[in-house]
Order: C-alpha cells, then structure tokens, then sequence
C-alpha cells in the first residue's frame, strides 16, 4: 500500500488549519440545501397548479417595461441572496481568522519551524534551513505545532497541497509564497500538485510525515549527521557506481557528490517512505526500476535511463539502502 | 400586363433579397439567416468535436492507472477540449442564434452590416480550421485552455502548440468582436417603429449587455496573447521572472478576460430562456424591468470579480477578500433571474414541451451550478477546492445548464424559424432525459472527488485513494451525455422529412413568429409598429402615437416597395424606435471570404516563421480591407424590376 494512501478527504481535517474550512463547508451545504429545496418546492408548485396552455385571459397585455416587479422575484431574488452573502462574507472573514491564528501574520518573525520547499518539474526540493538538512518529495513535521513552508518554483508554476492539513499555495517563479499549516496528530498525509505544470503534472506528489515534536526532533537530528560511510563491500562498490556511472553528475548525497540544485537530494533516500514524487513505494524492486528506466513510470520525467549492468544494479541498491 | 401578371411588392422584395443558389452566390451571400445558420451548424461540429474529447478523456479516467491515452495525449485532449467548447463552440452558436433571430424578434431586415456578418462566420471557419491544423501536424496545444505562463513560454513548451493557440485564438476573437459591434448597432438603430428600448425582448437585452462585454472583454486577451507570441518568437520577457518579467500578469490579462467572457456565455442562454418561459406560460415574462436591470448588473459586475480565480496565486488576504464579495453579489442578479422566471410559471398556465423542458432544465441545473459557485466566492474554502475536481463540476453545471439547456431549448423552439419544421417531441424527451441525466451523473460524482483531493489535469489518478467510484460513474454519465445528444442529431435529421409548420405554431407573442415560415429573405415587407414588448399578443386597434405615424409614413411606408434596385432597412431612434432614416445594404460580396482568407494567409506565415508568407498576408489583407470600403456591395440586376429615382 503507497505510503499517506488514505482518502485525502478536505471534510477529514486534521488540524487547526483545516478544520474551520471543513466546519465552513458544512455549513454552507446546510444553508444551500435549504434554499435549492424551497427553489424547487416553489418551481413544482407554480407549474402544476394551472395547467394547459389555455390563453389566459387574466394576463396582462404587453406588460413590458410598464408592468412592475412581483414579490417573489423581489424577495427571492434580492432579499434572501442578500443575507446569504452577508452570512457568507461574515462567514470569509471568521474562517479566514481562525484559520490565519495558525497563520500569524505571514511577517514571520516568530517561533514556527520553516521549511522550504521548491517545485520543480515534477519533484518537490525539501530543504530544512536551519538544520542544514535536505531530502525530496517529503515533508517532516511536528504535530500540534505550526510549520511555516516558505514556497518557490524552479521553473513553473505549481501548488504545494496537502489537503487534509489545510488551503493551498501556488509556487511561483520569481516569488516567494508562504503557507502555514499545523497537524493536530502523528499521521502521514499525502499532498499533491494541483497548477498543472507539464507532462507529469499527474505524478507530482508528496507525502507529510507528522510526528510528535520528540520523535520529530529525533529525525532531524538524525537527519543532520551525514550518512556513515558503507562497509559492506557490494554497497561500497554501489558508492562507486554512483559516482562513476553519471549519477552524481545530478544528485546530491552529502559527502560524495557536490550539491546539486537540479536533482532530488539523495542523502536520505533509504529513509524516505516514496520515489518518483510520491506515486511509488520506496523498495528494492521499484528503485531497481526506475534507475533502470524512469521513463517506463513517468514519461517526460527529467532523469534518463541509466545504463547499468545488473550487477552494477545490485550493488548500487544495496549502497542506496544504507542512505538512512 | 394584367394586373395579376405584375409581381407583387412582395415578391419584388423576396426576388431582391433573395440569393441565387449557385456556389458563387453561395461565397459572396450577406444574408443574416444564412449567415447565422451556418454558424449554429459548424458550432455543432464542434460541439461533437469537443465531445469526443470529453469522452476520450473520462474513458482513460475511468479507472486508476490507465494508459489509454499517454500523459502528452491526454494533455493534449483537455487542452483542446476546453479550446473547442469555450472558443469554437459556445460562443459561435450563440451568436448564431442571435444572428438568426434578433433581427426577426426587432423588426429588421437584416443585420445592419452585413459584408462584416459574412465575415465574422469566415473567419471562424478558419480559425478552427487553423486550431485542428494542429492535430494534423502532430503538435496541437498543449498548456489548457487557459494557457497559463510560463509553463507556455519558448522555454517550457519550444513547439508550435502554443503558437496554434495564440494566433488561432486571437483570429477568432475577431469574427466574435465583430458579432458584437453589428448586434449592438442593430438594437440601438434597427429596432421595429414604435419599439422602444423598453419594449425590447429580453433576449435582445441579453445579446446587447453580452456584446458590451464582448467589446470591453476581448481585446484584453488579444493583448495578453500578442505579448506572450512575441515573447516566444523575438525572445522578449514580459512573463519571465527570471528577467524581471511576471507570470501573474498573464492571470490577470487572461482573467480580466476570463471572467467577463463566462458571462458571455451565459447571458445569452438567459435571455432565450425567458423567451420560451414566457411563451409557453401564456404569460409575459414578469418582472421585465428586474430583470433587464440585473442583466446590466452582471455585466458590469462581470468585470469585477477576475481575482477569485486567483486566490491561492499568493495575493494578499485583503485583495482576495475584496473579489470574493464581489463575487458572491452575483447571487442577486443571479437570483432575480431564477425568481422571475418562477414567478412567470406561477402567474402563467404551463404548456409543456421540449423546449420547456429545457428551459425549466436551465432553472434548475443552473441553480446548481449558481450554489457551487457561490460557495467558491468564500477565500478559506476556495484555497482548499481551488483547482480539484469540485471546481470542474460547478462550471460544468453552470456551462451545461446555463449556456448547453438553453441552445437546445432555442433549437426546439425556432426550428420552425430556421427550417420550417417542427422537432418531434418524443425524440425530444428523450433528448431532454439522456442529456440532463448523463450531466447529473457525470458531475455530481465529481464535486465529491473534488473534496477528496482529487486535483484537475490529472491524466491518471493512483488507485487506493478512493477516487475510483466516483470517475467510473462520471464515465458513465459522459455516454449517457452522448447519446443525448446523439438523439438530438436523430431528431434534426428526420425532422427535415416532417411537413411544414405555420407561422406561429407556438402562439408566440413576439415579432420573429409574426414572419413566414421560414421567413422570407427580406424577413417584413411591411413594417410593423409595436405598442408592447409582446406584439402578437396585443389586441388590435392599439393607440399608436400620432408622432410615430408621421415619421412611419415619411420613413418606413416606401420601403414596402423596393422603388429602388437596393436593399434597404429601417433606422430608428436609440430609446424610442421611432423611424429616423433610411440605410442601403449590400446584396452580395467577395470580400468578406478574401479579407479573411488572407488574414489566415498572414497567420500562418507567423505561426512557420516563414517571413514572406506574413507580410504577404499584412499586404494582401491591407489591400483586401480598402477594398471593401471601397466597394458599394455589388447589385446584380434583377429581371423585371425596374430602378425608379421616385416611390410611384
């Protein structure tokens, strides 16, 4: 089962910054159904109670300009959509506060933890600023804490969306977007690109990992220290590919290839629970493929097929497995 | 000669403003009905066209996973889709419609300038033509309808899809732009004697407030996309941020247009719809003067409400909250619209029919479609459904119901207009519960899989998330769609085989039900005077102002009889109709099919970099244009009529 694979239904929020939308929804589907059931109870009413097309001879002639409003239209075209968008707009500004208060008042300036993400065609670059650590398609966070994502583009525009933490943000090149989400639980949750920004738009997603702050601050910490050198020979022998077979000309595994902006990070690609930007399970067999070909996944997908023996196969997995 | 060897006026008329039906005279006719026709019959290509898309995309969507169509395909497949339903359908066909019936609903002979008429539908032909050439070369668009930057730049998408959009559209906003100066230009000045503005249909009301927006909407998309094709082609960085350039910009050029442009299709629909409300409850239409203001309401507001299609682009909370107010008062245009018509059934006695299936259809899916929207007007709850699936559908049912409902009611209820014919009703049934409940079917589904996160221009969807239901049943719901509008080709095909029809098979009150079925090419001989906004309804003997009578005698009483080898149509007064003057039309000319053939010339040497090809097409297009003005709009001698300098 891919990883953060439960339905990503906005009406199952988990946190402070989705809920009151969810909440708001609610409501809002209340007030409709109520005024599309009295539309349609009043439509049935006005056309079965005179039937047949009779001229009528209560009509009045070349009514035009001269005949003036009738009540119903009055109140049921003025009055009751007036209140609904005064209630709507109270509605705006309260889900728009509560949802903000997690927010704060987007200056930063404050505690949050920042992560900043980068969209790429089609790949999100997840770099944590202050610890100096950086992976792919993958957010780590705290729960029952706000995270402020601090949000670019390397090329078009796409959208950083988790649904069941909160709204959405564009990235858009040239700027600099901020969304501030917060998880009330340890829990993964799946996100996705939603500005379409290419052929593989459709495989452009990524995975939140909420923990609780101790066990988060565990990752991290884990995360800061590079990884230890391989003693197994196969996996050394693995580095070797990497760093011969042209893969490190792209990626970036701290200690071993220099950094790249380009190309997800593979530091810590053992540790990551997704490849290829969330749409396949990080096992042995997948990675196998689609080092061999990503092209057989994701057409269009910026990485080349590589050229590796099966045996340079084996031995590069078995080094990519001790990236943790 | 006897006197039943002399050819009546009328048929003097019929023989002036009658066309021959050879190919040339087929080429160079300026005839509004013709004209109108055709652009009603290859906006139904179109439409089928577009709808095979559909279906071909909710056929890979069906399930997870599938690779029926590869990722560049499919990408391909919606652009187009959305390109063919937004530009080369629903705009031609209603303007089709109003080309058709708004002269015949005023009292005009034709549209008052014809050579642009014939010009408009020319340059739509080719323009999609110009937009499918782009299959046919391997490299149709590829970046949505909506083309934003700079995923549509040189550096993201360096083949010539994008330039298939931006030249193919903006030569088609030309034909629409036209459309909107002529119909503007007959309702103000070639209304019927004694039709004052206040006396005008509702569907008029509509086609005017439309063509306002048409004017004031369109050239901004023109702009938007010559800096984006010169962008491509010179290298020049208005939308590249790394230069300093913005890609937000574009959503604002786009949108300013974008938005305005939905009410361009919808108004129209509006409008025929009160017509076949108000005609089949035996009523006039009640609150006539709430809703010509709330027609002018939405099209000022239109222009007021682009940034809500916007809101996660990273503006400020204030600025989004600003244009989400905005947005939400179209509840009450909107409203008063819907509680109108209700209102009108209510005081009427409901005569059903095909047609007022579909027209009481648009109420409520419509409606629907209105409260989906409503609900995107609120900011929080917008950043969380803000490009999914649930955006999909609330515009489906508004496009759907507000703008496809009613061109099927139009279509029922003038096919006698257009053909003679009537539609058969059982065909139409099931027209009416194929199409709607295929609608329903394919949409509902898909606000529900919208809040399930699943995001649009998704060529494919991974399973396990849930969503698979939901797009198996909107699949569904797609054919059943189809074969809707499957029984609907059925029924215009045989319906050709049915006798002909009278003149006002309905008991319609307004004027176009007053002309032959169909009408004869000059459509009135003699103008009437209208005393109300429903004249067939009134009872005779009407009080007419003794000041429209002076000025009917004086203006509109010699064009009874063509005493002159012209065809010759009636100006009246902007506010009150009264005849104020007389303007000559031309019968037939080459021009308009040159102008637009050389314009498609220029394009096309744009599009392939080929120099000398684009300003052959500028020089050949200047030159076709002083032509035109020059030309008086040719006359072919008529045999047996005489040009007299004097009315006998």
């Amino acid at each position: 089962m891919l990883h953060g694979v439960q339905t990503p239904d906005i009406l199952d929020p988990q946190g402070p910054t989705s809920e009151p939308i969810a909440t708001l929804w609610w409501a809002m589907l209340g007030v409709a159904t109520v005024v599309f059931v009295a539309t349609l109870v009043l439509l049935t009413v006005s056309v079965v109670r005179r039937r047949g097309g009779e001229v009528s001879e209560d009509r009045v002639a070349g009514e035009g300009f001269a005949g003036g409003g009738n009540l119903v239209t009055v109140v049921g075209g003025v009055a009751v959509p007036g209140i609904v968008i005064v209630g709507l707009m109270v509605a705006t500004v309260t889900t728009t506060a509560q949802v903000a208060t997690v927010q704060g008042d987007g200056q930063g300036g404050d505690d949050a933890l920042a992560i900043q993400v980068t969209g790429n065609q089609f790949w999100y670059d997840v770099t944590y600023p202050g610890a100096g650590v950086r992976i792919a398609n993958e957010a780590h966070i705290p729960a029952g804490e706000p995270v402020e994502f601090r949000l670019f583009s390397a090329d078009v525009i796409h959208t950083f969306w988790a649904p069941q933490l909160g709204g959405k943000t564009d990235m858009v090149p040239g700027e600099e977007t901020v969304m501030r989400i917060q998880a009330d639980e340890p829990g993964e949750y799946r996100g996705f690109c939603t500005e379409y920004c290419g052929i593989q738009h459709a495989r452009m997603q990524f995975v939140v990992v909420v923990h609780s702050p101790a066990d988060f601050e565990q990752w991290l910490e884990q995360r800061r220290e590079a990884p230890t050198p391989p003693e197994d020979d196969s996996a050394l022998a693995g580095r070797e590919v990497f760093s011969e077979a042209g893969c490190a000309e792209c990626h970036t595994i701290e200690g071993v290839s220099p950094r790249r902006d380009h190309s997800p990070d593979l530091t810590h690609l053992a540790n990551r629970r997704t490849i290829a930007a969330g749409v396949l399970e990080n096992n042995r067999g997948n990675l196998g493929g689609w080092i061999a070909d990503p092209q057989q996944h994701k057409p269009g997908s910026r990485m080349p097929p590589s050229n590796l023996t099966s045996e340079q196969l084996s031995h590069l997995l078995d080094y990519l497995e001790t990236l943790e | 000669m006897t006197a039943t060897d002399q050819p009546t006026a009328r048929d003097q008329l019929t023989r002036l403003w009658d066309a021959p039906p050879t190919f040339a005279g087929w080429v160079t006719m300026v005839n509004h009905k013709t004209i109108g026709k055709r652009f009603l019959v290859t906006g139904l290509v179109f439409f089928l066209l577009g709808g095979l898309l559909a279906l071909a995309m909710r056929t890979q969507l069906a399930r997870p996973e599938q690779e029926l169509l590869n990722a560049q395909l499919y990408n391909e497949v919606f652009t187009m889709h959305g390109v063919t339903m937004a530009f080369l359908f629903i705009v031609p066909v209603l303007e089709g419609f109003a080309i058709f019936v708004l002269p015949l609903m005023v009292g005009a002979r034709d549209l008052p300038f014809p050579r642009l008429t014939a010009f408009g539908y020319w340059v739509y032909l080719l323009a999609g033509v110009f937009l499918y050439a782009s299959f046919l070369v391997g490299s149709p668009p590829d970046g949505g309808w909506y083309a934003y930057v700079p995923f549509t730049t040189s550096d993201f998408s360096p083949g010539k899809g994008m330039d298939f959009w931006l030249l193919g559209i903006t030569f088609l906003e030309i034909s629409a732009i036209g459309a909107g100066i002529e119909i503007l230009a007959l309702l103000f000045k070639n209304r019927a004697p004694g039709m004052a503005i206040t006396r005008m249909p509702l569907f008029a009301w509509a086609m005017l407030v439309t063509s306002f927006i048409i004017i004031f909407a369109f050239p901004t998309l023109i702009l938007g996309s010559v800096l984006l094709e010169i962008d491509r082609k010179v290298g020049s960085v208005v939308y590249n941020p790394d230069a300093g350039g913005s890609p937000v910009l574009w959503q604002h050029l786009f949108w300013w247009f974008g938005h305005p442009d939905v009410y361009i299709w919808l108004l129209p629909g509006v409008g025929i719809v009160s017509m076949v409300i108000a005609t089949f409850s035996r009523v006039p239409l009640v609150g006539y003067r709430w809703v010509v203001a709330s027609t002018i309401v939405a099209g000022v507001l239109s222009f007021g409400v682009w940034v809500h299609h916007m809101f996660t682009a990273g503006l400020p909370n204030l600025t989004a909250g600003f244009f989400g107010g905005a947005s939400l008062v179209f509840a009450i245009p909107s409203g008063v619209q819907v509680f109108a018509w209700i209102a009108t059934l209510w005081r009427g006695r409901v005569q059903w029919n095909t047609a007022m299936l579909f027209a009481v259809g648009t109420l409520v899916v419509f409606t629907f479609g209105g409260m989906s929207g409503i609900t995107l007007g609120v900011v929080p709850f917008n950043w969380q459904v803000h490009d999914t699936y649930y955006v999909v559908a609330h515009f489906h049912f508004v496009l759907l119901g507000g703008s496809v409902l009613p061109m099927f009611a139009g279509a029922y209820y003038w096919w006698p207009k257009l053909t003679g014919r009537r539609l058969s009703e059982r065909l139409g049934v099931a027209n009416f519960a194929l199409f709607v409940g295929g609608l329903v079917l394919t949409f509902v589904p898909l606000h529900l899989v919208g809040f399930l996160g699943m995001p649009r221009r998704y060529y494919t969807f991974l399973s396990g998330l849930g969503w698979e239901a939901h797009n198996l049943l909107a699949t569904a719901g797609a054919f059943l769609t189809g074969l809707g509008v499957l029984a609907f080709l059925v029924n215009a095909v045989i319906s050709q085989r049915r006798p002909m029809t009278s003149s006002n098979p309905w008991q319609a009150g307004t004027l176009e039900w007053s002309t032959a079925t169909p009408p004869a090419p000059q459509n009135f001989s003699a103008f009437p005077v209208v005393t109300s906004a429903y004249p067939l309804w009134d009872t005779p003997g009407e009080e007419i102002d003794p000041g429209t009578t002076a000025a009917y005698r004086e203006w509109a009483e010699p064009l009874a009889r063509p005493y002159r080898l012209r065809r010759e149509a009636l100006q009246t007064s902007e506010l009150d109709g009264e005849p104020e003057a007389v303007s000559t039309l031309p019968q037939k000319s080459l021009f308009p099919i040159i102008t637009a053939v050389v314009l498609a010339v220029g394009l096309t040497g744009l599009l392939t970099d080929a120099t000398w090809m684009a300003l052959l097409g500028l020089v050949l297009s200047v030159a076709a244009g002083v032509g035109w003005a020059w030309a008086d709009g040719d006359y072919a001698p008529i045999p047996g009529m005489v040009d007299e300098e004097e009315p006998a």
